[in-house]
């Protein structure tokens, strides 16, 4: 059966075998271009696209050393306020972190500084691992039993041992390849803090 | 009365080739005589597929894939629904137990190197079910959206983001959102009621037709068909698979329904590994769990995935994280191309595969056991190391078991 098959095909006219290739090709084509409405379906929808406004958050209540946690666009938003013994610790551990200076582009232009923020006590960042999407825990103990002798304060995934200091900055030789992500974020007063946009006008 | 059944089996013969496939496949199916206790996990896994169906059907009557109603849905199965909570564990723990079937099933393969031509295709095909398994297993986890379906969902939906240039678009467009969220929770459902059972169906009837094409191996290795009665034709060393095995596996089923029975009203959480603690917090967008693990079946793959922190030949650590995981399941398929040792079962390979089957087996349970851990710095080191015992049986392998010292196959099937 499957060797009478084949040799039709070799007995096959020259116009025939046009015939056969022709649409062959035309049907492809077609699969493809009705395949196209169901695969592009699967992309984030208007509404998903649409919901993503920024978030005002009001931090006079925001006492040093602590964080706050807000929600934009389903993503965790850090807000930690440092105190002067967290930001000296910044400068003790840049050999052990893989960006010090924040040259991967992970932040806006604002936020390219060693203490990766607007105003240097007040780190905004989103609390997501680099790695793989978990939310790293806030251990602002020094050197706990866990975490070694060495650990100075700064944030614990606890997914897979990434590590970060109190600017958001990865340590080196873990499996998150770069710092956390600095949001878009404006200061509309002392008190009040836009996430999501750099100016007044577009919130 | 056996005169009707006659003339109605005829009537169907007539139409459909009903007997003609009772024999082919049951009662003259000729397997080897000399299967042992590792032949009863093929049955048991259609088994616990027929269980998965069943129970899933009956959930999907009362679960809601949305995400603010997923948990409470759950949950009212779970207190409710009059028997919910025994057709839930039935589905929770028929998952465990499908992988355990399902890793012995492999195992066997392993050991009678039942993967040896000429069933590389039939090999390939499992190989096909088990991804399928591990993306069902996956997409059912996430349905209760407590606080495991919803970060393990995170971590696993993150590694295709590590896929250079095409990362983030592929992400979202698995997705449907920028985040994780009702879109992709409604979605996984489809998948894991529609699309992959119906594609596992498929995948179990061509595995189990080319079962058929080439006969069953057994624990010596050698070809039954190759001695044959010359006057029937029949394999000197085969019985019919109808009545002899399925009989046999029906003590196989008794005894496996014990466990799964002792499991369902003893155990359904299995001491956090069949169903984890966290999972029942509802999930918080906000917060990761302190601790968080996958299920047991995916602990060694998931080790793997957090053992490299250094970048090296030019690719970060995350991506290589992702490689290997991807790369520590896929290896399983060129196992047919790697095995070069002249004889099929451990029965008669020598004591160099006998070795690394064993380190195998060991790093994969090392391996497993340290992916329910947090990662320390002793742990990440171990895991490193196994990592590379794992590998190394696959990649040396056409290396040791070319030339381990083997025993000559015997010409008939050993009692």
């Amino acid at each position: 059966m499957m060797a009478d098959s084949f040799s039709i095909s070799e007995k096959m006219s020259g116009r025939r075998k046009f015939l056969v290739a022709a649409t062959s090709v035309a049907g492809g084509v077609a699969g493809a271009a009705i395949a196209t409405p169901f695969l592009l379906s699967m992309m984030p929808s208007e509404r998903a696209k649409a919901a993503g406004a920024p978030v005002e958050v009001d931090i006079s209540k925001l006492e040093p050393g602590m964080l706050l946690m807000v929600e934009w666009r389903g993503r965790v938003v850090w807000i930690l306020s440092r105190t002067p013994e967290m930001l000296e610790t910044l400068g003790k551990l840049e050999d052990e972190l893989a960006d010090p200076n924040s040259d991967k582009n992970q932040q806006p232009e604002y936020a390219k500084n060693r203490t990766r923020s607007i105003k240097p006590e007040i780190l905004v960042t989103e609390g997501i691992c680099t790695h793989l999407g978990c939310s790293p825990v806030f251990r602002k103990d020094i050197a706990p039993a866990d975490l070694g002798p060495d650990w100075l304060g700064g944030f614990f995934c606890p997914c897979h041992g990434s590590k970060f200091d109190l600017a958001g900055r990865v340590y080196k030789h873990v499996p998150a390849p770069t710092n956390m992500v600095v949001p878009p974020h404006v200061y509309l007063s002392d008190s009040r803090l836009l996430i999501g946009s750099e100016s007044e006008g577009s919130a | 009365m056996s005169n009707l059944f006659n003339s109605m089996i005829e009537w169907i013969d007539k139409r459909f080739p009903l007997t003609s496939n009772w024999k082919a496949h049951l009662s003259e199916y000729y397997a080897p005589k000399n299967f042992n206790f590792w032949y009863f996990f093929g049955s048991l896994a259609l088994l616990v597929l027929v269980n998965q169906l069943i129970t899933g059907i009956f959930l999907t009557m009362n679960y809601k894939p949305d995400a603010s109603q997923a948990f409470a849905s759950v949950e009212y199965i779970m207190r409710d629904v009059d028997y919910g909570w025994l057709i839930r564990y039935m589905h929770s723990t028929g998952a465990s137990m499908f992988f355990v079937v399902v890793y012995l099933h492999m195992f066997r393969g392993m050991l009678y190197g039942s993967y040896r031509k000429p069933r590389e295709l039939l090999w390939l095909v499992g190989m096909c079910i088990f991804f399928v398994l591990m993306a069902l297993a996956f997409t059912g986890y996430i349905l209760p959206w407590g606080q495991m379906s919803y970060w393990g969902a995170q971590v696993i939906v993150s590694m295709f983001g590590a896929i250079p240039v095409i990362g983030d678009t592929l992400q979202q467009w698995l997705l449907g959102d920028f985040t994780l969220s009702d879109a992709a929770l409604n979605r996984f459902f489809a998948y894991h009621v529609v699309t992959l059972p119906l594609v596992l169906l498929v995948l179990v009837f061509v595995h189990i037709l080319a079962l058929h094409e080439t006969g069953s191996n057994n624990p010596d290795g050698i070809e039954i068909k190759e001695n044959k009665n010359s006057s029937t034709g029949i394999p000197v060393d085969g019985i019919p698979f109808h009545p002899y095995y399925t009989v046999k596996d029906i003590v196989g089923v008794v005894v496996f329904l014990f466990v799964f029975c002792g499991i369902i009203f003893f155990a359904p959480e299995m001491g956090g590994y069949f169903l984890e603690y966290n999972n029942f917090i509802p999930a918080n967008t906000l917060q990761t769990p302190d601790h968080i693990a996958p299920v047991w079946y995916f602990t060694p793959y998931y080790s793997m995935l957090r053992a490299v922190t250094v970048n090296f030949l030019g690719i970060e650590a995350k991506l290589w994280g992702v490689i290997l995981m991807a790369g520590s399941v896929m290896i399983f398929c060129l196992l047919p191309w790697l095995d070069r040792s002249p004889v099929k079962s451990v029965r008669y390979k020598g004591p160099y595969f006998k070795i690394a089957l064993t380190l195998f087996v060991i790093s994969f349970f090392v391996l497993g056991w340290l992916g329910t851990k947090s990662p320390t710095p002793l742990y990440t080191l171990l895991a490193q190391i196994f990592t590379v015992i794992y590998f190394a049986f696959f990649i040396l392998m056409p290396w040791y078991s070319k030339i381990d010292k083997t025993k000559p196959e015997p010409k008939r099937l050993q009692e």
